[in-house]
């Protein structure tokens, strides 16, 4: 059994008498522990199929089956507790709540799932440190830079050990090095078994992962393995 | 001039911006509309109740004088106990007071007690039977609807003859005329010799039609043999009634053998006694109450408040833009002030509605009368809560600094 | 971080009471600190949105607080009448009518001692029975000092003492024979004699009452908690005494009898009716030309009555209330459009709707119950001022602080939830767009 399988995803959007249809007619397979990288054009549909992939949308047609369950049959509460326990979301924009700190910032899925203060903070300060901020704890998000905030975000992403992420463009916004950084991370995670989703406009990180998906216009174009000699 | 057009400008930004965030106009109103309907309403039943009362009241006579052992209005259980130890006020002495005064009109010993009246299978029970002489008519508001009234021999000699008030007469003889029927008025039989005119209650409390008046003699032999009187004096004019006052005064220390220096042992009471205590009570129950309905409309206000504060926080850039283009100070205060005048003005326009209806409907209940003055003063007050909690927050907006509005995200 | 494949996945997964109940803390903790935040934040506005809920809480607190005073007052002056005592008399204790219904009650025949007399003799079933008469005002002096020109002269019988709960504390009481007599002796209250005799035993010494001189033979106890009040200002002396000096053998009297037990208090009242009624020649199914009440009536009574005070005031009041409920529901409106960001970001990270909802709810109580806490506290302190204002003591009406803040919750629950059923329904993708 796979553990994720779309099958004629559409998400379509409808703007007063415009439709836009940002997914057009997806299916995928994806077994545990593959590292996966979506490419496409701006516009392509690259976020709105993380969306769906993270819980956070549900498609206007077609199956989702996550780990052999149905997606659309599940209710709210049962979404929230799988995007809190078994999805860690790296978004495009970081999204950190501007007036906490980092600590708290990244403590917050631990929360949701009620870990106790003390475990929580210990486990925030581990996830902190192992992306190398364990100096900046108590900065708040505009105090940092955007690699850092990105890496917060990627700590919070990871604290609370999901089994799949999913990032949305991860290294955007920063310079190689830190890219580079960011990456090794993620190969990491994906030697320990997770399953990811890296959404990037460069060949240079996609070639980290081991299959790429190419989207154009809300339709997958191509889906293969990454080429070897990498 | 210019300043019109800036007022009709300030008034579309207005109501532009009621119009764009609905569900927040319509609260930040209805908090001043519920201020406004509470205070309304209460004025509206303050107003009402005086009226009420002075229509009541004015029954009494201003030009009335009223002579008892004990005032209408003890302050203590001090004074009462002091004043039912009285000697009582006899009718010899209300006699005397008759001959003595020259300010009076007429003077009229009272005394009463509570019987029940028949009439063949009809009966009345706790009438009042007033025991009283010829005079009594002058100095009763109430006319002779039917017959005539006690005569100076009928009273003097205690003839068993009564004059009945109207509720008495409704009550007792359906279909006939009273005139010349003999009823018994307690242990005694009486003949019916006039029927008085109708008078309504004393504020609402004491029916002044349920009563049966009787010469002060039959009363003395048949009900109490040494009452306790109580002498009504209706002075010759309305004006003079002070002068009558002090006169009746003397008159009564010197019938009572009252030395020179010592306190009087009867009380003079009049119409005014009631005015001013009712003020004092009424004052008060108005101030209470307007002051705690008042705090509604204040609520409301501070609600204003917050949200033109709000108002202005999310207008930043707008505001930075208008002044970067050249709108003054008094521009960007007068516009954010019309906004919530124009608000508070609507929820006053609606709260007076409201409260019309409201009143339509208590008056079945309670006198409530919704004057003109009342409705103009909440419109006024209406205005004046938006313009006062409008100053601070449009103060705000006007003292913004250009350069760092037009920087705020 | 360990093997995520080897952790089981959470769909599906069954959760344990104790676990969810932790979760379920950890909530709760997270909204009231979120909550806590945001009202720090936004200064301005939060004190703004209590100033309404403490007004309305206020106004509601500070009448209470004020009729609490004024009914402390009454109850202790009522306390000197045991719970199987009743009083007899021509006048109502408690009248509210206009100045026409006292008519019914003057045009009555006075109650005299020979009636009063007549009740000792008959009512078998009383425990005591007392009969008395008040002169108020005059002048006690003492070879010490000389009584407040407040004091009452109180004509009495020995049964007085036990109906209506004397304590001798030194001497002893009036006797038969005295009352028979018409001697010149008095018991003393307390507080006369700190005044008359702030030495030694009053017992034996002479006081003077408006130049009669009489022989004091006891002293009461002070009367339990109303120290300084009138309550202790007074004389006993022999009623024969009192209606031959003062005033006269016919003249209006007060009976006081003493039941022998809460259970047999309505037959003692239905006895001592019936011999009034003959006494005084009542018409079988005529109404009684007496009062009977007792302490607890006379507090029923004027329960009954500021009652309807009460619950007016508490209507008017909870006007305002509502007002301030609407100003929160209006701001908390605007604090979840300003949030639209925030909302998302929790949601996209496990929150649940309900998670949103209590944050909300919360933020709104909490602000409630801090107004609610100071109006509280503010109508406590100006309720007093004006119950000092009217000499009374100082009281904290504890019912009314819960039932307030009480009350104060329920508007933040009821004008918190639409708001926060509005954040929590906002769609996770769309507020993440939201600029
Ligand atoms: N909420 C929405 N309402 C309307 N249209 C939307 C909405 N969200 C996305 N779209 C449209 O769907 C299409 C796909 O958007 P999406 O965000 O998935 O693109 P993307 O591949 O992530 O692009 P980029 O690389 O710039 O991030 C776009 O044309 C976008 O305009
Ligand atoms: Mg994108």
């Amino acid at each position: 059994m796979s553990l994720i399988r779309l099958q004629n995803i559409r998400r379509q959007y409808t703007m007063g008498a415009e439709t836009i249809h940002a997914l057009r007619d997806v299916s995928l397979e994806i077994e545990r522990g593959e590292y996966v990288a979506i490419m496409g054009p701006s516009g392509s549909g690259k976020s709105t199929l993380m969306n769906l992939l993270g819980c956070l949308d549900t498609p206007s047609a077609g199956v989702y089956e996550l780990n052999g369950q149905n997606v659309s049959e599940m209710d709210d509460n049962q979404l929230a507790e799988i995007r809190n326990r078994e999805i860690g979301f790296v978004f495009q924009t970081f999204n950190l709540l501007p007036r906490s700190n980092a600590l708290r910032n990244v403590e917050l899925p631990l929360i949701y799932s009620g870990v106790d203060a003390d475990e929580r903070k210990q486990m925030a300060l581990d996830a902190l440190t192992s992306v190398g901020l364990g100096d900046r704890i108590h900065h708040k998000p505009n105090e940092m830079s955007g690699g850092q905030r990105q890496r917060v975000a990627i700590a919070r992403a990871l604290v609370n050990r999901p089994s799949i992420i999913l990032a949305d463009e991860p290294t955007g916004n920063l310079d190689s090095r830190t890219g580079e950084e960011i990456m090794a991370l993620l190969k990491a995670l994906s030697q320990k078994g997770n399953t990811i989703f890296v959404v990037t406009h460069e060949e240079e990180v996609a070639r980290h992962a081991r299959r790429i998906i190419r989207i154009r216009d809300g339709l997958i174009a191509s889906d293969e393995p990454t080429p070897p000699g990498s | 001039m210019y300043l019109i057009r800036e007022i009709s400008e300030g008034l579309g930004i207005a109501w532009d911006a009621i119009r764009a965030n609905k569900l927040r106009s319509f609260l930040t109103t209805l908090g001043i509309v519920i201020g406004i309907v509470t205070v309304t309403l209460m004025a509206t039943a303050i107003n009402g109740l005086n009226g009420a009362f002075h229509k009541s009241v004015s029954v009494i006579g201003a030009d009335m004088l009223f002579v008892s052992r004990t005032s209408w209005f003890v302050n203590s259980q001090a004074e009462w106990l002091k004043s039912m130890r009285r000697r009582e006020i006899t009718l010899a002495q209300a006699r005397q007071l008759q001959r003595e005064l020259t300010l009076a009109q007429a003077v009229a010993p009272m005394v009463g007690i509570n019987q029940t009246v028949t009439y063949q299978n009809h009966s009345s029970s706790s009438v009042q039977i007033v025991g009283s002489t010829e005079e009594f008519i002058n100095t009763s508001g109430a006319g002779i609807a039917e017959g005539r009234f006690i005569s100076a021999g009928e009273a003097e000699g205690g003839r068993p003859v009564c004059v009945i008030g109207m509720d008495v007469a409704t009550n007792l003889f359906a279909f006939e005329s009273p005139l010349g029927k003999r009823i018994k008025v307690g242990p005694r039989v009486l003949e019916v010799i006039g029927v008085l005119g109708r008078q309504g209650s004393f504020l609402g409390l004491a029916s002044l039609d349920n009563q049966v008046v009787i010469p002060v003699q039959q009363f003395m032999i048949g009900y109490l043999r040494n009452p306790d009187f109580m002498i009504k004096i209706k002075a010759i004019a309305p004006d003079q009634l002070e002068e009558a006052k002090e006169e009746l005064r003397g008159a009564m220390r010197k019938i009572r053998h009252l030395a020179p220096g010592d306190p009087d042992d009867f009380a003079i009471n009049q119409q005014d006694m009631f005015v001013t205590m009712f003020n004092s009570v009424a004052g008060t129950i108005a101030a209470v109450g307007l002051l705690i309905t008042g705090l509604s409309l204040f609520v409301g206000g501070i609600g204003i408040m917050n949200i033109m504060f709000v108002s202005v926080a999310e207008r930043t850039r707008e505001i930075g833009v208008r002044k970067a283009i050249g709108a003054k100070r008094r521009t960007i205060l007068l516009q954010f002030l019309i906004e919530a005048a124009t608000i508070c003005l609507l929820g006053g326009l609606v709260g007076l509605g409201i409260t019309w209806v409201l009143t339509l409907g208590l008056k079945r209940v309670m006198p409530v009368n919704m004057s003109l003055g009342v409705m103009g003063l909440a419109l006024l007050v209406s205005l004046l809560t938006g313009v006062i909690s409008g100053f601070l927050p449009a103060w705000r907006a006007a003292r913004m600094n250009p350069v760092e509005a037009l920087r705020n995200e | 971080m360990s093997e995520p494949a080897d952790k089981p996945f959470a769909v599906g997964r069954g959760s344990s009471r104790a676990r969810s109940w932790r979760v379920f803390q950890a909530e709760l903790a997270e909204s009231f600190f979120m909550a806590f935040g945001a009202l720090v934040a936004h200064k301005l506005r939060s004190a703004l949105t209590l100033l309404g809920v403490l007004v309305g809480v206020f106004s509601i607190i500070v009448v209470m607080t004020a009729m609490r005073a004024m009914q402390h007052q009454i109850e202790s002056d009522l306390s000197s009448l045991s719970s199987q005592t009743f009083m007899v008399q021509k006048w109502p204790a408690v009248h509210f009518g206009g100045p026409g219904g006292e008519e019914k009650y003057r045009r009555r025949k006075d109650l005299t001692l020979p009636q009063g007399l007549a009740v000792m003799r008959k009512a078998t079933l009383a425990q005591a029975v007392g009969v008395e008469a008040q002169f108020p005002g005059g002048e006690m002096i003492s070879q010490y000092g000389k009584a407040p020109p407040n004091m009452t002269l109180q004509g009495e019988t020995p049964g007085s003492f036990a109906a209506q709960n004397w304590v001798l504390q030194d001497g002893r009481i009036l006797q038969d024979v005295e009352v028979e007599g018409a001697h010149d002796v008095c018991v003393l209250a307390a507080g006369l004699r700190k005044e008359l005799f702030p030495f030694g035993s009053p017992v034996g010494e002479k006081v003077k009452f408006n130049g009669i001189t009489f022989t004091v033979v006891g002293v009461l106890e002070p009367k339990g908690a109303m120290e300084g009040g009138n309550q202790d200002n007074f004389a006993i002396i022999p009623i024969t005494t009192a209606l031959n000096r003062y005033g006269n053998l016919q003249q209006n009297i007060t009976i006081a009898v003493l039941a022998p037990s809460r259970d047999q208090y309505e037959e003692t009242v239905d006895q001592v009716r019936g011999i009034l009624r003959t006494l005084r020649k009542v018409e079988p199914g005529a109404d009684d030309d007496f009062e009977i009440f007792s302490g607890e009536s006379i507090l029923s009574q004027i329960n009954a009555f500021t009652w309807a005070v009460r619950i007016g005031i508490t209507a008017i009041s909870s006007i305002a209330l509502l007002a301030a409920g609407i100003g929160i529901m209006n701001i908390m409106l605007v604090s979840v459009t300003e949030r639209t960001r925030e909302i998302g970001i929790r949601r996209a990270i496990g929150a649940k709707k309900r998670n949103i909802m209590a944050q909300f709810i919360m933020e709104a109580v909490m602000l409630c119950e801090l107004g609610g806490l100071l109006g509280v506290v503010v109508g406590i302190i100006a309720g007093n001022l004006a119950a000092h204002a009217m000499h009374l003591s100082a009281v904290i009406p504890f019912d009314w602080v819960f039932l307030g803040l009480f009350i104060c919750s329920l508007v933040g629950v009821v004008f918190g939830t639409y708001p926060a059923y509005k954040a929590a329904n906002l769609d996770p993708i769309e507020s993440l767009r939201y600029e």
